[in-house]
């Protein structure tokens, strides 16, 4: 099923050149300001250094800076949950945490989550269970499944509802992402 | 062998659960530069000036493009789509949140700060924003679908009949500005080299966005590429091209610079369009027996002031066939406000106009004492009495039928208020739902190589509904290989050419091309082999050559294609294809159709509304993908629900200003919102509405969602609530 790709990646992956053609543009590293910040992030057990600036969103961080584009933003204002990421094993929402406070702390990322290339349970559920359609919202959905089956919160559907509820999926995949948690908490 | 019709998973899958299918904003580009839209705080006036010191001695700032200093483009050019403008070509304002100046700086952070700092002088007018208190300067839109029909329909004389008749209704529904709030915001990268341009943007429609862009710079359309592999959802408001695009290469093109631009989610409000406000007058009658005598169904839409172009709202269109009634007129009128232009929104026209008709359709069979499915196939239309055509396939009875038995609607109780659950009213509530079945033009390449490997491209757009995944299938059975060693390509203006992915046509107008592209390329691998002479083919009939499992296969043996190629010095064989509609329109009335059936569950005491059970039984032709096909209505369902509950946006009317634009007060459905939902597809295969006789399942199952649930709610509660969103003050004092 996996062995069609997609357009995507064939024509511009992350943080490459979008193609070969394009004159190189003027140097553009950004001024540096009074107040940058010098920090190292542990993202996915690896030092992640990097020039912020104070009010610099983790969100932002990893999106804008890192290239970890897995981690989305949809409303930059904690409403959504499409950012979420965890903090020392915590669910957070990576757009209300400073990227200077998440200094010394465990970050995981959706990027994360897979080993070696094999899916986390909780991914493949999702796959299984066809838990997302445009697939924006879905690195969110995934990293508090895994956080609420950690926490124990994933004992019936009604509870799965109200603990998933702080990620909005506008497409309505609801009851398969559902579905998946309550696949991928079982098989655990 | 055959893939179509199976729940296989989606071939996109793996890169959208690790985090890796890149959307607009994620590609990275060297010396890459952010910029970001200031907006009018005012609704109607003029600017008056601007006041730029702080903003500009901010740190990063690169350039503040204002009204004053913006790129002049050629007028009237563009002209493919509705959307006219804001361009920061004038100082005019006419609407709060409209574009006034785009800041670009190194950094977003610093593009967001210093885009803060941005001040605006006004001359302020009178705006007109509230809609109902200028309903009497309504007027008919001046190109109602674009020309291709008047506004205004009748048959038969609905006055006199309604006045005969039974039992009458004469109501008023209405429904309010909604907001499409896909996950991923709008968002831009715009990249100019000399004269051409390419643009990575979140859109339903790459070609219209090519042809949008090259009229405002004025270059041809070949000298835009636009690229967009994933959607993070459209649902309507990334189908127009809208101004953030064109600022974006605006800004690029005057810094020089590749530049982002994405919408904050406050600015998804103003910038890219919205369900509008429609106030909808029904007038309708039956007879003692259910049959309906008399509809009359007025619609009126809140739209923009004319300069940024039309849109009107095509709710009574569904009226005019969907029963059998001799006696129907529909018309549609738009209303100028100060607001943004609005949009197509999931089920433009049915999702509003749907919420209206079914409602009434429930309130007449309530008034003859009938059940309201009774009542609904009583009145049903074997032929579509408006266009005087026989339906292509319809399958609603089947869906009546099937819905029902899975819900047991049989054992719904007659009256109101009439199952009660300790403090909680019980109610039962179904609806009818109808969708047109579109189809444009469409091209796709197909390329087979030698180790058996199938390359196939269509310039269309996948907005999560699945695209990827069943044109591979289609793809796959059309030359007998596994849907694995198909890899599908889309999303790049480059390739040929797609329509816009709405009005659920994509699968309808993509999948003939697939179809065709992938028979040509199997016609010329059959060609081939009947010209090989060692392979003793020449009189053998073309169709007796079967291409299958990468071979062609004769009536005596095989040859693999990979040999087949290399006995000719190929390494693959190509071939394009187009396919469009045919005369199917003329001959049939082509439409998906469904039923709902929803239990909700409303607290006696406190009006609480809860959504409790849900059955949608759905014909959408053939089913390319059971598992994609199911999410796509488990989708639409719970956009129906949002809109039936939760959704409204609110506007201060004093300045216009939507008080809601985020995604915490605008209220979409939650996980906890969502209960358990059966789709039943009910069993359809024909081939009068296309070639694969596809319908298309994206806006189907959002129709008739918000009917079903007010239904519901006046089974439960005796109260008739004829708006949306149902609130619980709506319903409080039942008990």
């Amino acid at each position: 099923m996996l062995g069609a790709t997609v357009t995507g990646l064939a024509l511009a992956p992350q943080r490459s050149r979008a193609d070969d053609t394009s004159p190189a543009p003027a140097p553009a590293a950004p001024v540096r300001s009074a107040e940058a910040v010098d920090i190292v992030l542990q993202v996915n057990g690896s030092p992640l250094p990097l020039t912020v600036e104070p009010r610099t969103s983790l969100l932002d961080a990893l999106r804008e800076q890192a290239g970890l584009n897995g981690t989305k933003k949809g409303c930059d204002r904690g409403s959504c949950g499409a950012c979420t990421v965890h903090v020392d094993g915590r669910r957070v929402v990576s757009c209300l945490t400073l990227a200077v406070r998440a200094q010394g702390k465990a970050i995981t990322t959706i990027e994360g989550l897979a080993v070696n290339g094999t899916l986390h349970p909780v991914q493949a559920a999702f796959v299984a269970q066809d838990g997302f359609q445009c697939g924006y919202c879905t690195p969110g959905q995934i990293m508090s499944a895994v956080a609420l089956i950690e926490e124990g919160h994933a004992g019936s559907d009604a509870e799965i509802r109200s603990w998933m509820s702080g990620n909005i999926c506008r497409c309505g995949a609801y009851p398969n992402i559902v579905a998946a948690i309550r696949d991928a908490a079982q098989e655990g | 062998m055959a893939s179509i019709g199976k729940p296989i998973d989606r071939v996109d899958g793996h890169l959208k659960v690790t985090g890796r299918a890149t959307y607009a904003a994620e590609f990275a580009l060297p010396g890459l530069v952010h910029a970001v839209l200031v907006q009018s705080t005012i609704a109607a006036g003029k600017i008056t000036g601007f006041d730029l010191a702080a903003a500009q001695s901010m740190p990063g700032v690169l350039l503040i493009i204002t009204p004053d200093n913006a790129l002049r483009l050629p007028t009237g050019k563009g002209g493919s789509q509705p959307v006219k403008g804001p361009l920061l070509q004038d100082h005019d304002v006419v609407f709060n949140g409209q574009h006034v100046a785009v800041v670009v700086a190194d950094t977003l952070d610093r593009a967001l700060a210093a885009a803060a700092r941005v001040k605006v002088q006004y001359r302020r007018d009178e705006a007109v924003t509230d809609m109902d208190a200028v309903l009497a300067q309504a007027y008919v839109p001046k190109s109602f679908r674009n020309g291709a029909r008047p506004a205004d329909s009748r048959r038969g004389d609905p006055d006199t009949a309604y006045q005969a008749a039974f039992a009458k209704l004469d109501a008023t529904y209405v429904t309010p500005i909604e907001h499409h709030n896909p996950m991923e915001p709008h968002a831009t990268i715009a990249r100019w080299e000399g004269d051409r341009l390419t643009v990575w943007t979140a859109t339903q429609g790459i070609s219209t966005a090519q042809r949008t862009l090259a009229g405002h710079f004025g270059i041809d359309p070949a000298q835009v590429r636009v690229i967009c592999p994933f959607v993070g959802g459209g649902f309507g408001c990334k189908g127009n091209t809208w101004p953030p695009v064109t600022l974006a290469a605006m800004a690029a093109k005057m810094t020089g610079r590749p530049v982002k631009l994405v919408l904050t989610r406050a600015q998804m409000f103003t910038s890219n369009g919205y369900r509008p406000r429609t106030v909808q007058k029904i007038r309708a009658a039956a007879e003692t027996d259910g049959a309906l005598q008399s509809l009359r169904h007025d619609g009126f839409n809140l739209t923009s002031q004319a300069m940024l172009g039309e849109f009107s709202e095509p709710v009574a269109l569904a009226s005019e066939f969907l029963y059998a009634c001799p006696n129907v007129a529909v018309s549609h009128k738009v209303v100028a406000t100060n607001m943004s232009l609005p949009t197509y929104m999931r089920a433009p026209g049915e999702a509003s106009g749907m919420f209206a008709l079914e409602s009434a359709i429930d309130e007449l069979a309530a008034t003859v004492r009938m059940d309201p499915l009774a009542f609904r196939m009583r009145n049903y239309a074997e032929n579509d009495a408006h266009e005087g055509k026989p339906y292509a396939s319809k399958a609603l009875m089947a869906c009546y039928t099937q819905g029902a038995r899975a819900f047991g609607w049989e054992g719904r109780a007659a009256g109101t208020r009439a199952t009660r659950d300790g403090n909680v009213l019980v109610g039962w509530g179904m609806a009818t739902a109808t969708y047109p079945t579109n189809r444009q033009s469409a091209a796709a390449r197909v390329r087979i190589g030698a180790d058996g490997s199938v390359l196939v491209q269509s310039g269309t757009q996948d907005l999560g509904t699945g695209t990827y995944t069943v044109m591979s299938q289609v793809a796959a059975d059309a030359l007998g290989v596994p849907v694995s060693r198909i890899r599908f390509e889309l999303g790049d203006s480059a390739l040929p050419h797609a329509p816009v992915s709405g009005g659920s046509s994509t699968v309808p107008s993509v999948a003939p091309a697939v179809a065709a592209a992938c028979a040509a390329a199997a016609g010329k691998l059959r060609d081939m082999a009947r010209a090989d002479p060692q392979l003793g083919w020449g009189d053998v009939d073309a169709s007796s050559l079967q291409v299958q499992d990468g071979a062609v296969i004769g009536p005596d043996r095989r040859i693999g294609i990979a040999a087949l190629l290399a006995r000719h010095g190929q390494s693959s064989v190509e071939a394009v294809a187009e396919s469009g509609p045919g005369d199917e329109k003329k001959r049939f009335s082509l439409h998906a159709f469904g039923a709902h059936f929803v239990e909700v569950r409303v607290d006696a005491e406190l009006g609480e509304i809860r959504v409790a059970r849900y059955v949608g039984a759905f014909d959408i032709g053939r089913t390319l993908n059971a598992k994609t096909a199911r999410s796509q209505l488990i989708g639409g369902i719970t956009y129906g629900i949002g809109m039936a509950l939760l959704e409204e946006t609110h506007v201060d009317g004093e300045t216009g200003r939507i008080v809601n634009a985020n995604i915490a007060e605008y209220l979409v459905p939650v996980h906890a919102d969502v209960p358990a939902i059966e789709t039943i597809l009910v069993e359809n295969q024909e081939s009068r509405s296309n070639p694969l006789g596809v319908k298309g399942a994206g806006e189907l199952p959002m129709v008739g969602v918000a009917a079903a649930i007010a239904n519901a709610v006046y089974h439960a509660t005796g109260v008739r609530v004829r708006k949306v969103p149902i609130r619980i003050e709506d319903v409080l004092g039942s008990a």
